[in-house]
Parts: structure tokens; C-alpha cells; sequence
């Protein structure tokens, strides 16, 4: 179906409740008095919206507003990521001293809308629309990641993060521009017809392909584009970084999937891709996976600041989640879906154990947990090496489970492929030793005699308890997850 | 209730472990004894599976199999052949000791129990598991729980060899992991199925890949995966050069850790090479493990002995003697003979049985003088009799003495290498001289001469400690009179598994 523009909103509601959400925070914060409440609704205006997505999940697909956005179970899969991931983070923030001391009304209202726009770009069939959201999404990460008020490292974060970003879109844009130039068309169906029929020049071609990759790269966190990311995640408030972490990631994921895929590929029989475009990007893609996932775990290694630790971290998953990506098949697709949710799980649980730490001791370095397991918070600190354990990839975990579907895409394929797998493996045993480090730390390291006890608020150990519970649950039976992915692996081309 | 025998011994300990948990933290008794208590039940079952165990059936009993993830075909699939059952019933012995052995540990006693006994359901898991997956999993579940242990109950350089046992392991069993992953897409349906995988061994390709360097050495699709598993499986043995996490890792170990590991996970290797190696690369064993692994194992057995000869630390010296143990194994498993074959899983076994004892022997005399350097004693048999007879039964069943287990399995070993290899097999026999010279040299160090002053008034061996080390003595002479006693459990299947292979060497 192809819908215009009236008829297109009644498949829209799950953004048009974020938006009144939104809008009804913006509203609030001018009369409530005890702004905490203010988190209140914006979980429950995330968690309509996620009801919404869910009722439109499965159900008839298309484009919406003349081809500007589609409708497909792939797009409100990645509405779901994004909604559980900033109500979650929602719920962080409740407990947060640094979210305590801004103006959480912008706080909450901002966060909503860098979530609706990662909706947005999951759900861009055009590359204008594209552009239009990943910037929307750029611009509220800039300025939650300047929230914190007289914090120089929050500020020099804002700004590494708009500079970068600003030349990093520019970039992209002038290549989406060329793909205009040589197709006719922003649409990305349209681009498809084109690239197949082979009338482009491929040098140009290629060209363009590097410069939207710098836009995408630069999302997703790829090397050579993740400079800026270690800074931003140490400068910005704990549970931005973690949305940042997780969501926007996952939003960048979807674009590129849905360039590459519906955009520059063709489905063959058999869950098979197979590239229109002459330009070699999957093998292009093959290199900087290993790229990043071996810079981002090296970098890892020595980093002193646990937040830093994780950027670098986040870095080395971007890298594997690439993986699913070069093979050109659906089931590295699938493996990609369902490591992005479950990254999302143990990546949240893992800022979470952050930020309560740092609440307790006011830092973030490596040696505020030391010999955490002894302070009074051996649970808080069994769950934080349950979340880096699974981020290390052990069974009987969920990144087992999410790096065993990535494994297997891409063992499947063989052949230049084994190399890819062994990188990825050589990397596995790398990052062990840091998150090790930190396990180590917590739980062999004897703490300081006048160390602050770690307290754990009801709130706080109630989300805990579930991230921690869903860790565990998608290392031991991931069967209904991994349904869920598969099924979501459906795109509206025609 | 038996037709889940399997399934209850596994996973017993798990539900001790929720159980530990919630106890109080301050009733360090309480905890111990809980934890002893979900011991029991895996220990009565092997017994009872001892005697049910039909042992002119070569194939799998005991048998469970659900599906658990259809959409990869992932199967809970559990069961017991001649090739595990020893190794299944000595982990169940040895971790119903090995609480009692821990009885001394003081410290976040509940958070030991509790991993202590996830690292048995770790354990039983790997020996019982069908389903490739299922076996991974345990594998790795095993490595959590041992980093820990080590980790922070362990001694002064606890820290360094705990990473360095779990960033070892972890590479091993990635490589494995992607072995298992290229069997399971190599097979048609895909499954995880060990039993599957076993008979469409055929289907694995033996051709030369094109790729440098598989069309150097002439090795097919089936010898990559087969080295690929092999060296996961070596570093657990561990054979030489990947042993060097062993030393490390058990000197810093609590005395029961030491137990466990040297009892049990250094089998895993071997056991993990017979079967799956065996069964499911058979043209590969036959090509790769043909003279590679009797060289390998023989080396082993050598370099270890020298290495035990030259240590100062009692428990280093037990140590490096597991190294030296574990290389008759390798040397039987690659004779392709019944003797040798049946040679290397009984002395899989024996050694689990004397190892452990001697494990157990140094924790004694650690927990009275505090340090376990070899030329810091002398004269202990006068002060410690008992304690001194336990030890020397451990350290003859040890250095092979006739009458004691460790003999029989190095004699069928040895018969069966002589078949294949002589020039293996004399250098293979020198290392029992070595081990004799090592062992007795301690003896003589620690035990007879002149009295140590300073350790005059050492307690004598303690009933608990006794309680730990009777069991696994009774073993020893046991089956060092009537080996038949383990050997009738492992012929029927061994022989079947050792006609797949010799065949073809």
C-alpha cells in the first residue's frame, strides 16, 4: 500500500503518543512541582507507544506520507528497541544524582524526542527522511550530552560530539546528494530500480558509497569514526550514555541495513543477497569490521575510567554486529536483530551498575570498585560480572546466545569468511581480559578500609533484577526471541 | 525417577546452589553442611548407575533427549557410554570429597559453596552432554565458577593465575566453538547431534582444501576442524606447550580446587578428544593423531617428569606430575590398540583417584606448616605416621608400583604402544623411572631423616582430613588387585570406538 498523508496517520500513532507525551512533559514541567513525577509519564507514554507499535506489529505494511516512510515488521522491530530502551533508561534516570541535578523537565522531553527520532530513522524509506532523523537524532545528543551543568568534560564532550557530527553529516549528504545525481531519486525503491539497471558510473558510485558510509560509520561508531565516542560517553549523564549506547547504535544499525538491503541488494532465493551496486562494499565492510572490533577492544584494555572502558567496548560490539552485515545473507540479518536486543540488555544492565556506583562514590575510574562484592554489594556486583560476562560472549548467557548467531552467519558462508571468524574469536579472548579486569576488581581486589558502602535503592534493584533476569533468560532459552527476530526480518520493498 | 538419573546428578548441585544461597551468610555451618548435603544424591545415583550400568552394551544408556530450540535443533540430549561413565562417577566422588576437603575455607563462605557446587553441575554436564551445544555450554559454564575459586580463595598470586587459566581456556573453547559450528552447517540436517554427527563421519571432507597452508600439509576440511578441536582440548590436558596456565593455576588454587582440577577438568581434554575427535574425524585421527599425539604424549610424559624433578614446591611437584600423568593417556589413546586405548581412560581414571589424593596430602600438611617447601621438612614420619602411610600408598600408586591402580593402566598402556611405537615406548617406560626417582627423592626429603625441629609437635592427620583421603586409597588398591572393577565399564565401548579408528591407521 501507498498511503497519503491522512490516511498514513493511522499507522503513525505510536509516534503521534510519543509526541503528545512530548509535548504534555514540556506542558507539565511548567506546573508540577516535584519533577520527578515527570519521569513517571514519560514511562508511561513510552510504554502507550510500545502498545501501540505492538498492536501494528505483524499486521499490513507500506509506505506512509508518499514513500517517506515504510511500514514493515523490520521498522517497528527497531520501535520496539528503541521504546524498551529509553523507557528503561527512563527508569535509570529516576534514581540518577546527575539527572536529579538538571532541569528534568528539557531532560525527559529532549530524551523522548532523540528516542522518536531514532524511530524515525529505523523507518526512513527515503534518503532525505533519512537525513532528516539521523539529524534530529545528532542534535538531542548533542545537547543531553552538554547537559551537565559547570562540567568541563560534559562541555568539551557537546563539542567534539558537534563537530564531529557535523562534518560526519555534511559528508553524508553530499554523498546522498551524488546518489541523487546519478539516480533521479531520493526514494529508496527508486534507487534500487536504478542501481540494477546498472546506469550509474562506478567510480562515482564508489565515491558515494564512502561518503554515506562516513555518515553511517560515524552513527554506528565504526573505526575510523569513533573518535569521538570514548569522550562523549565519559562527558555525558550516565544513563544518556547508556541510551546512546544502546539505541542509537541500534537505530544506525536499522538505516544501514535498510540502505544496503531493501536500498543497494537484491533477495535472492534462499535468504541470500546479492549486491546491485558494482562498488565491493561488503568486502569493504568485512575489513572494518575487524578494524573496529580489534581497535575497540585494544583501546579497551588499559582505559582506567569504567564509562571509558565501555565506549571502547561499545566500539568492539559495533565491529561484531557488523559481522551479521557482510555475509549478504538473512541469517546474518536475524543474528544482527537479535544481538542488538540483547545488547541492549546487557549493555543497560552494565551503565546501570555505573551509575549506581556513582552515585555512592561520586566516580567512575576502575578503583572506586575496588572490592565492591565486599562493600555491601555482592548482589550489585554479581550482576555487573553476570552483564560483562555476557558481553564477553560466555554461555550460559545472552551474548553467548547473540555471538554464536553472528558466529554461525558467518561460518555458514565459509571460505574469506573464516578469517572474519577468527579475528572475531582472537578478539572474544582479548576482551575477557578486560572485562576481567573490572570482575577482578570488584571481587578479588580487598577494598579500601574507608571505601563508601554501595547502597542499592528499591527502584534501581528492581531493574536490576530484570536485566539481570533477561541476561540470564536469553542465554537459556532464547527460542521465543530468536522467533521474534526472525519474524521481524521482513522488509516492504514493493 | 532412574530414567532421569542423568539429569538429577547434574543438576542436584544447581539446586544446592539456590539453596546456599539463601542461606543466612553468617552460618558458615549451616552453608557446609547444605552443601555437602546436594552432594549425596549425584553420589548414590553413581553408585546406583555403577551397578545398572550394562557393560556389554557399547552404545549410549541412560539416554534423555528433548528438544530444547527447535528452530537450530537444539537438543537437551543427555547419556552415558563406556567412555564416560568412569569419568561421570569419579566426578561425583570427587566433589562429594572435595566439600569436605573445603571444610577449612573461612572466607565469603557462602560465595564459595555456591560456585563450588555450580562448578559441579559444570562438570557433570560436559561428561553426560550428547548435544554439541548443550556441551559447550557446560564447558564454559565451568569456567565462571573456576575463575572465582582461584580467584579469590587462592594463594598470593591468585589474581595472575586466574586470568591466565581463563583467558587459556577461553581461547580453546572458542576454536572449538567454531569447529562445532563448521560439523553443524558441514551436516545435512544441520544438527548438533554428537550421535548424528558421529554417523555421517564419512561426509567430512578429506580432500585438500586449496587454501595455504591446508594444501601444504594435505589437510582436508576434516583435519582443520579436527586440529581446531584437538587444541581446545589440549590446553585443557594440558599438553605441551599449552600447559603453562598449570602450574600457575593449581599451586594458587584452594587444596579442593587443586583436586578438582587435576581430578577432573585436565580429563575433560582426553576425554573431549575420544569423544568427539575419535568418533566423528576418524580419517583425520587416523592421519593427525597417528605418531603426532604418541610423540606428543610421550613428550609430555618426559618434560614433566623432569619439571616435577626440579621443583622446590610440594604442590607444584604434584603438579607437574599431572602433566607427566595425562601423557600416558595421550600416548594409549594414539596406540589405536585395545590395550592402549583402554589403558589411557583407565588411567584417566586412576590418576583422577591418586592426583586427588595427593592434592589433598599437600593441603594437610599446608594447613599445619603453612608452606609447602620440599627441603623445609624432614623426619615427618616419625611425627606424623598415619599421615605418612596415607602417603606413601598415593605416592606409589603414583610412581606405578605393582599391587596399586597407577601400574595396570601404565602396563596396558605401555602394552599397547609397544605394538605401534617401540623407540616411544622405551622413552614412554624411562619416564616411569623418572617419576620413581622424583617421588621417592621427596620422600626421603619430607618424611625420613633427621626430625625437623621446628615442626616436632605437627597434629597428626585429623578424621575429616582422613574421612577425604580412605575412599580414594581403597580405590587405588583396589583396582590396583581387581582393575576389571572400572575396566569391565569401558571395554565394550572403547573397543567399538577403537575399531572406527585403527582401521584406517
Amino acid at each position: 500500500m501507498d498511503l497519503n498523508n491522512l490516511e498514513s496517520l493511522a499507522f503513525f500513532y505510536p509516534e503521534i503518543v510519543l509526541t503528545g507525551t512530548i509535548l504534555l512533559i514540556a506542558l507539565l514541567d511548567l506546573v508540577i512541582e516535584n519533577k520527578k513525577n515527570l519521569a513517571l509519564v514519560a514511562v508511561l507514554g513510552s510504554f502507550a507507544s510500545l502498545v501501540a507499535t505492538l498492536e501494528l506489529y505483524g499486521g499490513s505494511s507500506g509506505w506512509l506520507f508518499h514513500r517517506m516512510i515504510v511500514l514493515d515488521n523490520f521498522s517497528l522491530f527497531f520501535k520496539v528497541v528503541s521504546l524498551i530502551a529509553v523507557a528503561l533508561v527512563v527508569w535509570m534516570s529516576w534514581d540518577s544524582k546527575e539527572v536529579g541535578s538538571l532541569n528534568q523537565g528539557e531532560y525527559y522531553t529532549i530524551l523522548l524526542t532523540s528516542a522518536l527520532a531514532m524511530i524515525l530513522m529505523a523507518a526512513s524509506s527515503n534518503l532525505l527522511m533519512a537525513y532528516l532523523s539521523l539529524e534530529l537524532a545528532s542534535l538531542t545528543s548533542y545537547i543531553l550530552t552538554g547537559f551537565l551543568p559547570h562540567n568541563r568534560r560534559s562541555s568539551e564532550a557537546a563539542l567534539k560530539y558537534l563537530i564531529y557530527g557535523g562534518v560526519a553529516s555534511g559528508a553524508m549528504i553530499y554523498g546522498m546528494s551524488w546518489i541523487y545525481g546519478m539516480t533521479g531519486s531520493l526514494d529508496y525503491g527508486r534507487i534500487n530500480e536504478a542501481f540494477g539497471q546498472g546506469q550509474a558510473n562506478n567510480v562515482a558510485l564508489f565515491i558515494a558509497f564512502v561518503l554515506v558510509l562516513v555518515g553511517f560509520g560515524y552513527k554506528i561508531v565504526f573505526v575510523p569514526f569513533h573518535m569521538w565516542s570514548p569522550d562523549v560517553y565519559q562527558g555525558a549523564p550516565t544513563p544518556f550514555t547508556a541510551f546512546l549506547s544502546v539505541g542509537s547504535n541500534a537505530a544506525g544499525v536499522a538505516m544501514l541495513i535498510r540502505f544496503f538491503f531493501p536500498g543497494a541488494s537484491r533477495l535472492a532465493d534462499g535468504g541470500n543477497w546479492t549486491a546491485t551496486v558494482a562498488v565491493e562494499w561488503p568486502h569493504a565492510l568485512l575489513f572494518i569490521s575487524m578494524l573496529t572490533m580489534t581497535v575497540g577492544n585494544l583501546c579497551a584494555l588499559n582505559q582506567q575510567n569504567v564509562k571509558r572502558l565501555l565506549a571502547y567496548s561499545g566500539i568492539a560490539h559495533a565491529g561484531y554486529v557488523l559481522m551479521g552485515l557482510v555475509v549478504l545473507s538473512n541469517d546474518g540479518l536475524k543474528a544482527m536483530l537479535f544481538y542488538i536486543v540483547v545488547y541492549l540488555v546487557m549493555n543497560l544492565g552494565a551503565f546501570l551498575v555505573v551509575m549506581i556506583v556513582a552515585n555512592a562514590t561520586g566516580r567512575e575510574d576502575l578503583e572506586s570498585y575496588r572490592g565492591l562484592a565486599w562493600r555491601g554489594a555482592a548482589s550489585l556486583a554479581a550482576c555487573m560480572a553476570i552483564f560483562l560476562f555476557s558481553l564477553t560472549g560466555l554461555p550460559p548467557l545472552g551474548g553467548f546466545a547473540g555471538k554464536f548467531f553472528l558466529f554461525a552467519a558467518v561460518i555458514r558462508e565459509g571460505g574469506e569468511f573464516f578469517i572474519l571468524a577468527l579475528v572475531a574469536i582472537v578478539n572474544s579472548v582479548i576482551s575477557l581480559y578486560y572485562y576481567a579486569r573490572i570482575v577482578k576488581t570488584m571481587f578479588l581486589d580487598a577494598p579500601e578500609p574507608n571505601a563508601p558502602a554501595v547502597e542499592v535503592s528499591p527502584s534501581s534493584g528492581t531493574l536490576l533484577g530484570v536485566l539481570t533476569a533477561c541476561t540470564i533468560l536469553f542465554g537459556v532459552y532464547f527460542g521465543p526471541l530468536l522467533q521474534y527476530t526472525n519474524e521481524s526480518l521482513k522488509f516492504f520493498i514493493k | 525417577m532412574t530414567e532421569h538419573v542423568l539429569t538429577y546428578m547434574t543438576f542436584f548441585p544447581l539446586a544446592g546452589m539456590v539453596a546456599v544461597l539463601l542461606l543466612p551468610s553468617h552460618k558458615h555451618d549451616l552453608i557446609r553442611w547444605v552443601a555437602a548435603l546436594f552432594t549425596v544424591p549425584p553420589l548414590l545415583l553413581a553408585i546406583w548407575l555403577y551397578a545398572n550400568f550394562d557393560r556389554s552394551n557399547p552404545g549410549f544408556q541412560f539416554v534423555e533427549h528433548y528438544a530444547w530450540i527447535p528452530a537450530y535443533n537444539i537438543d537437551y540430549f543427555v547419556g552415558v557410554d563406556g567412555v564416560s561413565i568412569s569419568m561421570v562417577l569419579l566426578t561425583a566422588l570427587l566433589c562429594f570429597l572435595c566439600i569436605f576437603a573445603s571444610w577449612g575455607i573461612d572466607r565469603a563462605v557462602k560465595g564459595y559453596f555456591a560456585l563450588f557446587l555450580l562448578l559441579d553441575t559444570g562438570m557433570m554436564g560436559v561428561f553426560v552432554a550428547l548435544d554439541f551445544f548443550l556441551f559447550y555450554i557446560f564447558w564454559e559454564v565451568m569456567l565462571l565458577p573456576m575463575y572465582f575459586l582461584i580467584g579469590i580463595w587462592g594463594g598470593p598470586r591468585r589474581e595472575y593465575a586466574a586470568i591466565k587459566f581463563f583467558l587459556y581456556t577461553l581461547f580453546g573453547s572458542v576454536l572449538m566453538l567454531i569447529a562445532i559450528l563448521a560439523l553443524y552447517f558441514y551436516s545435512e540436517p544441520h544438527t548438533f547431534d554428537m550421535t548424528k554427527l558421529m554417523a555421517q563421519h564419512a561426509k567430512y571432507g578429506t580432500e585438500p582444501l586449496a587454501v595455504w597452508p591446508f594444501n601444504e600439509l594435505g589437510w582436508g576440511f576434516q583435519h582443520a576442524v579436527w586440529m581446531a578441536l584437538f587444541i581446545g582440548f589440549a590446553i585443557k590436558i594440558p599438553a605441551f606447550p599449552f600447559h603453562t596456565w598449570l602450574p600457575d593455576a593449581h599451586v594458587e588454587a584452594p587444596t579442593a580446587i587443586s583436586v578438582i582440577l587435576a581430578g577432573i577438568l585436565l580429563k575433560m581434554g582426553t576425554y573431549g578428544i575420544l569423544r568427539i575427535n575419535y568418533p566423528m574425524l576418524p580419517a583425520a585421527t587416523a592421519d593427525l593423531a597417528y605418531y603426532f599425539l604418541a610423540a606428543l604424549g610421550t613428550f609430555n610424559i618426559i618434560y614433566g617428569a623432569l619439571c616435577a624433578m626440579a621443583q622446590k614446591d610440594l604442590k607444584k611437584l604434584v603438579a607437574y606430575s599431572s602433566i607427566s600423568h595425562m601423557g600416558y593417556v595421550m600416548l594409549g589413546m594414539a596406540t589405536f590398540t585395545p590395550h592402549g586405548i583402554n589403558g589411557a581412560v583407565l588411567q584417566m581414571f586412576n590418576h583422577g583417584t591418586i592426583t586427588a589424593m595427593l592434592f589433598l596430602l599437600v593441603g594437610v600438611i599446608y594447613d599445619r606448616a603453612h608452606h609447602r617447601d620440599i627441603d623445609g621438612f624432614g623426619g615427618l614420619a616419625a611425627v606424623m605416621p598415619v599421615y605418612t602411610g596415607v602417603t606413601a600408598i598415593a605416592f606409589f600408586a603414583s610412581m606405578g608400583l605393582p599391587g596399586l591402580s597407577g601400574f595396570i593402566s601404565e602396563v596396558l598402556v605401555l602394552l599397547g604402544a609397544w605394538q605401534k611405537y617401540q623407540i616411544l615406548t622405551i622413552l614412554g617406560a624411562s619416564g616411569v623411572i623418572l617419576t620413581a626417582g622424583y617421588l621417592l627423592w621427596t620422600i626421603q626429603r619430607i618424611y625420613l631423616g633427621q626430625i625437623n625441629e621446628k615442626y616436632r609437635t605437627l597434629p597428626e592427620i585429623n578424621g575429616r582430613e582422613l574421612f577425604t583421603l580412605v575412599p580414594l586409597g581403597a580405590i587405588v588398591i583396589i583396582l590396583g588387585v581387581y582393575p576389571h572393577a572400572v575396566l569391565d565399564l569401558l571395554s565394550a565401548s572403547l573397543n567399538q570406538l577403537n575399531q572406527m579408528v585403527s582401521g584406517r591407521a
